[in-house]
Formats: structure tokens, C-alpha cells, sequence
């Protein structure tokens, strides 16, 4: 693989020489990349070592601990004011100060009204999946519309929805439904129809009924499909549930509390509300991941090589 | 065979052919789009009718079913405006109202104007698409061509996504506005002040468009089968010669169905940028404001500009992919 043809210590090298350089104009901005060099170079080597092991969660944890240690380092070198650009430290001690707060906006927000709303539109997509795909006319009309309507900025109902439902929890959870219906719709129209015809024909021939073929042939190769669509809707039901907070919300959530602290310019809040709903989003997505590696793991794509 | 020798242009051949497109594709879409109009008609006059009974019960007012209907079809303030009133607001702020107008001795934008505030929302779209397209090709040359990047860049990417971007965009809109680089730059007129007010949209619908076109690029960065590639190593091509003449067309069919979906993910992200931000202009600011006003109507034909310039951004991207993959060679 090196037929890049440069010598093992080129690139340290040249590390080396941009840090020796900056250290001439400014000994912070050496500091910061003297340390991305090094982590990066140990992340090289062990990356180099193969996917054995721990390898494949060490070197993004490296990654990402090196990413916080630039930024506290930025900080705190530049002395950046924190209504700027708060330390991941200042953050870490406002998340463990308020946890109550974050706690019930957290309740608020992904529990009632992105699980719900999630779960809700993702059931309906799938039944409306199941109802169109015995109609071959329905299906060829509703997969372009519906391909269509998913590209849309959906987001843009949530105002609507929040003076049809109120501010309650409610009118997040039908921004929600609004927003992940037709990316699922589609993904499981798409995935119903992904069986071979000559595998239908084998279901025929072993005169299995509607419900047989369905259970046995159509949704198990549907499912990388289906997992493709609830993958894709995580992201989508926490954008929605947070987004439509900003149009109207009881006194509790995370877009409300976003908001409210931007106002007061207490920015270590608004980052540990984000950081917050990185770590819901994160885990939601991973654990869908983990899921689909049970049901689909005899997909080509499930392997591990 | 004199009959097939020629090319029949309207002969019964062709017309059979275009019956079984309009059978085929068309007749299916225009009856789901027909059945929702259907649909959205009645939710409009059963979310409509309430008000209109509402009204007539307190002015003692004797009226026909059909009256009441046509009355919850037509009001000001609907709870939901039929298809009618949205189209008939998009056609009013368009075409009934001047584009530019006078004001304080200068020709300005007309803020009545719906394509003034669509040009407002399309030009840090298209900004940042550009960027996030570009970071995104970026990414996923470096990712299939290290492996240290690979294994720490991707998980990251994946992350990324999962932080709700509206959370930050007005910490974007901070940041990046106090950034003394820009202020700089601004002062010395390498951009104009209204470029600074571009980029922080730009850069936050950037933070959306990216991760499609590097998921995409990079499956199809490693499209190719491993016979090609050792074909390529028995001509002992370099990694650049590879890459150019191989991995690069290959990728492309790749790359355009993920710009189709980043240009459509940049739009949202510029349109949430403007709602925390406090934008007066934009289709974004335009379903605020009408939100605040209880302006529905001005709410829903906002939200049908915003599909309309996804849907034209989408089909421009499909004319550019097909005059690409013709001239690639590609079978039409």
C-alpha cells in the first residue's frame, strides 16, 4: 500500500518543521499542534497494528479525547471568553451542577416527544408500507411522491403543528411524526419490494399463503431496509422535537432551555444541553446499530472481514 | 421491412409507448398527488368548519352545508388554508408584487416579495453546499486513502449528525461573527459586510450537506471491484494514477446521489439556521414572522417556497448528473 513512495519519517518530519515554525511566532500555537501531531502519530501507529482487538474503539477514543484536549487548550490559551466559547471542563462541572434540569428537559424532550413521535411515525410508515405494496399502481405512485416529500423541509411544519397541538408535548411528538413518516415509508416500500422474483416463486411453489411469504421471505429482506430508514429517522425525530420547541414549549425542554440561556448568555448551559443531546442522539443511533447487528447480521454489509 | 426500416415518429409504435409511460409512471403520481389534494381538502374543512359555526351561531346567520363549506374553505385566518389559498398567496407574493422597490433613494429587495426572501435563503444554501460538498470529497479521499483516518474520522462523522443542529446554530451565529479573521477581513474589504452576514448560515447549512456527500463518496471511493484495482497494480499505476482514473469515475454515479441529498439537507439546515438567529429575511424568518402573527396562510406558502426551491435544486442536480454520466460514457 505505499506506493506513495515517501520515507517512514517524512511525515513526522514535517510535523516537526510546522511546529519548530510556529514556535517562532507564537508558543501557544506550537503547544496546540505539537499535541494534535502526537496523538495523531499515535493514532497512525496504532491503526497501523490492524483492526484487531480494541484497536477499532481505541483510536476513535484518541480521536475524539484529542479533539476536547485542542479545544480546552484553545481556551484556555487564547483566555477565549466563556460567553464565546465555553471549556469543556466549565461544561463538564455545569452538567454535574445542574443535573436535575437536564434531567427533566431530557424527559421532556427525547423521551415524550422524540420517542413517541418517533415510534408513532415509524409504526404508521410501516403499516402504510405493508398496505401499499399490494398495489403495484399505488407503489409506483407513492414511492416518487414519497421520495419527493422526504427532501422537503419538513422542519418548517413545526409551527403549525405546535398551534394545532399546543405547547405541550404533543405538538413535538407530531413534528416528529411528520418528519421521519416518509424517509421510513419510503425505505420500506423499497425494502418489500427488494425480494428476487425467483424467491417468490420458490414461496409460490411451496404454496405458502400471503402472511407466510411475508414473515418468511419479504420482511427479513426488507429489514437491512427498514433499519436504513430507522437509522436515518434518530437524527431526524431529535432535530424535530427540539426545533419545534423554539415556536412554543411548557417551561421544561431542551430547545426551551436552549433558548432561555442563549438569552441570558449562559453559555456552559446551552453547551451541556447540546452535549446532552449529543449523547441521547449518539446512543439512540447505536443502539438501533446494535439491533440491526442481531436481525441483519447475514447481510453483506453486517460482515466483518 | 420498408414499414421498419424507417423511424416511425408518431406511428401507432410510439403511441402505444407513450400511453404505457403515462400508464406506467404518470397516472400513479398524479392520483396519489390527487388524493392528497382530496385529503387536504377535507382536513381543511373539518378543521375549518368549527370557527364558521362559531361565527354564524353568534351573528343568529342561517346557512347550507354547502354554504359552510365554502366558508371554511375561504377563510382569513384558517386553521388550515386549502390548496387554493396557498397557491393563491404563492402566485400574489411572486408574480402580484414587484421585485425591487424604492426606498430612502435606493432600489432595495422587496421584502412583500416571496422570491426576495427565497433569494435570501438560497444563497447561503448554495454556499453552503459548497463547502460541505467540497470538506466531503475532502474526507472521503482522506478515509479511503488512510487508515488512521479512517478508523478515527468516521465514528466522529456519525456523531456529528446526531447533535441537533439547531442547538448550535446560534452558537455558530456568535462564534463566528466575534471571529477577528472575519472582522479582519471585513475591515480590509476582502468581503463585504453583507458576505459576514452570509457565512454563519452558510456555515451551519455546511454542517449538514457534508456527512451525505462523505457516507456516499466514500462507498463509492471503494466501488471498485478488486479485480480492477489489481489490474491497476499489475500496470503498476501509482496511488494518484489509481485514484484518477479509477476510483475517481467510479465514484461518480456515487457522488451524485449524495449531492442530491446534501443540497436538499443544506436547505433545511439554512432554513433552521434563520429561525434562532432572529434573520428578517428569508423563508425561514417569513415562517417565523407568521407564526408570530397567526399568519397561516403566509406560513404555508412560505413552506411551499421552501419545497419548491428544494424540488428545482434536486432537478438541476439530475440534469447536471445525466449531462455528466452521458459524457462519461454512460448508457442514457
Amino acid at each position: 500500500m505505499s506506493a506513495l513512495r515517501l520515507p517512514q519519517w517524512a511525515l513526522p518530519a514535517l510535523g516537526a518543521v510546522l511546529v519548530a515554525m510556529a514556535a517562532l511566532s507564537d508558543w501557544r500555537l506550537a503547544a496546540i499542534l505539537a499535541a494534535w501531531f502526537g496523538a495523531w502519530g499515535v493514532n497512525a501507529l496504532m491503526a497501523g497494528t490492524g483492526r484487531s482487538g480494541a484497536v477499532p474503539f481505541v483510536v476513535p477514543f484518541i480521536f475524539g479525547a484529542t479533539l476536547l484536549g485542542l479545544w480546552e487548550m484553545v481556551v484556555r490559551l487564547y483566555e477565549i471568553s466563556p460567553i464565546i466559547l465555553p471549556a469543556p471542563s466549565a461544561i463538564w462541572a455545569e452538567m454535574r451542577a445542574s443535573t436535575g434540569i437536564l434531567w427533566a428537559d431530557f424527559q421532556q424532550t427525547i423521551l415524550k416527544g422524540a420517542l413517541s413521535g418517533y415510534a408513532i411515525g415509524c409504526g404508521a410508515a410501516f403499516l402504510m408500507a405493508l398496505a401499499v405494496d399490494r398495489s403495484g399502481f399505488l407503489q409506483r405512485g407513492l414511492l416518487p411522491v414519497g421520495n419527493f416529500i422526504a427532501a422537503l423541509p419538513i422542519v418548517g411544519t413545526a409551527p403549525i403543528f405546535v398551534m394545532w397541538f399546543g405547547f405541550g408535548w404533543q405538538s413535538k411528538a407530531a413534528v416528529v411524526v411528520a418528519m421521519v413518516f416518509f424517509p421510513m415509508l419510503v425505505n420500506c416500500v423499497q425494502g418489500l419490494k427488494a425480494s428476487d422474483a425467483m424467491q417468490r416463486d420458490l414461496m409460490r411453489t411451496y404454496s405458502a399463503s400471503y402472511t407466510q411469504t411475508l414473515l418468511k421471505l419479504r420482511l427479513p429482506t426488507a429489514l437491512p431496509f427498514i433499519f436504513n430508514g430507522l437509522k436515518i429517522c434518530t437524527t431526524l425525530a431529535l432535530i424535530g422535537a427540539i426545533v419545534a420547541e423554539f415556536f412554543g414549549s411548557p417551561t421544561v425542554g431542551m430547545g426551551f432551555r436552549i433558548k432561555i440561556e442563549m438569552g441570558r448568555l449562559a453559555m456552559d448551559m446551552v453547551w451541556a444541553e447540546i452535549a446532552v443531546a449529543a449523547l441521547a442522539g449518539s446512543g439512540f443511533y447505536g443502539l438501533v446499530v446494535l439491533i440491526e447487528r442481531r436481525l441483519t447480521f447475514w447481510h453483506p454489509s453486517q460482515r466483518r472481514g | 421491412m420498408t414499414e421498419a426500416a424507417a423511424p416511425v415518429m408518431y406511428g401507432p409504435k410510439s403511441a402505444a409507448r407513450w400511453v404505457g409511460r403515462v400508464s406506467g409512471a404518470v397516472l400513479p403520481i398524479l392520483t396519489v398527488v390527487a388524493a392528497i389534494i382530496a385529503v387536504w381538502y377535507g382536513a381543511a374543512v373539518g378543521m375549518n368548519r368549527a370557527w364558521t359555526l362559531d361565527q354564524m351561531e353568534r351573528r343568529g346567520l342561517e346557512m347550507s352545508a354547502i354554504q359552510i363549506m365554502a366558508d371554511a374553505m375561504n377563510q382569513d385566518r384558517p386553521v388550515l388554508p386549502t390548496p387554493h389559498q396557498v397557491f393563491g398567496e404563492l402566485w400574489n407574493t411572486t408574480m402580484g408584487e414587484p421585485l425591487m422597490r424604492e426606498r430612502r433613494g435606493e432600489l432595495q429587495g422587496n421584502p412583500r416579495n416571496l422570491i426576495f426572501h427565497a433569494y435570501h435563503t438560497l444563497a447561503p444554501t448554495l454556499m453552503g453546499f459548497a463547502i460541505g460538498a467540497a470538506l466531503g470529497v475532502l474526507l472521503a479521499v482522506g478515509i479511503v486513502h488512510n487508515r488512521a483516518m479512517d478508523m478515527s474520522v468516521m465514528p466522529w462523522a456519525i456523531a456529528s449528525q446526531t447533535i441537533p443542529i439547531l442547538a448550535i446554530a446560534p452558537i455558530i451565529v456568535v462564534v463566528v461573527s466575534n471571529l477577528p479573521v472575519l472582522n479582519a477581513a471585513v475591515d480590509n474589504g476582502v468581503i463585504s459586510e453583507e458576505m459576514k452576514l452570509l457565512i454563519p448560515k452558510a456555515l451551519i447549512s455546511s454542517y449538514l450537506s457534508f456527512f451525505p456527500v462523505v457516507v456516499g463518496m466514500v462507498a463509492g471511493l471503494r466501488s471498485p471491484r478488486a479485480m480492477d484495482l489489481d489490474l491497476m497494480r499489475t500496470w503498476s499505476a501509482s496511488r494518484g494514477q489509481t485514484f484518477w482514473k479509477l476510483r475517481l469515475p467510479a465514484s461518480v454515479p456515487f457522488l451524485f446521489t449524495s449531492l442530491k441529498v446534501s443540497i436538499a439537507a443544506a436547505l433545511v439546515g439554512t432554513i433552521v439556521a434563520e429561525l434562532p438567529t432572529g434573520a428578517r429575511f428569508g423563508l425561514g424568518a417569513r415562517l417565523l414572522t407568521g407564526s408570530y402573527y397567526g399568519q397561516t396562510i403566509q406560513i404555508w406558502s412560505a413552506l411551499f417556497m421552501a419545497a419548491i426551491c428544494a424540488a428545482a435544486l434536486v432537478v438541476i442536480l439530475g440534469a447536471v448528473e445525466k449531462a455528466v454520466l452521458r459524457r462519461m460514457g454512460a448508457r442514457p
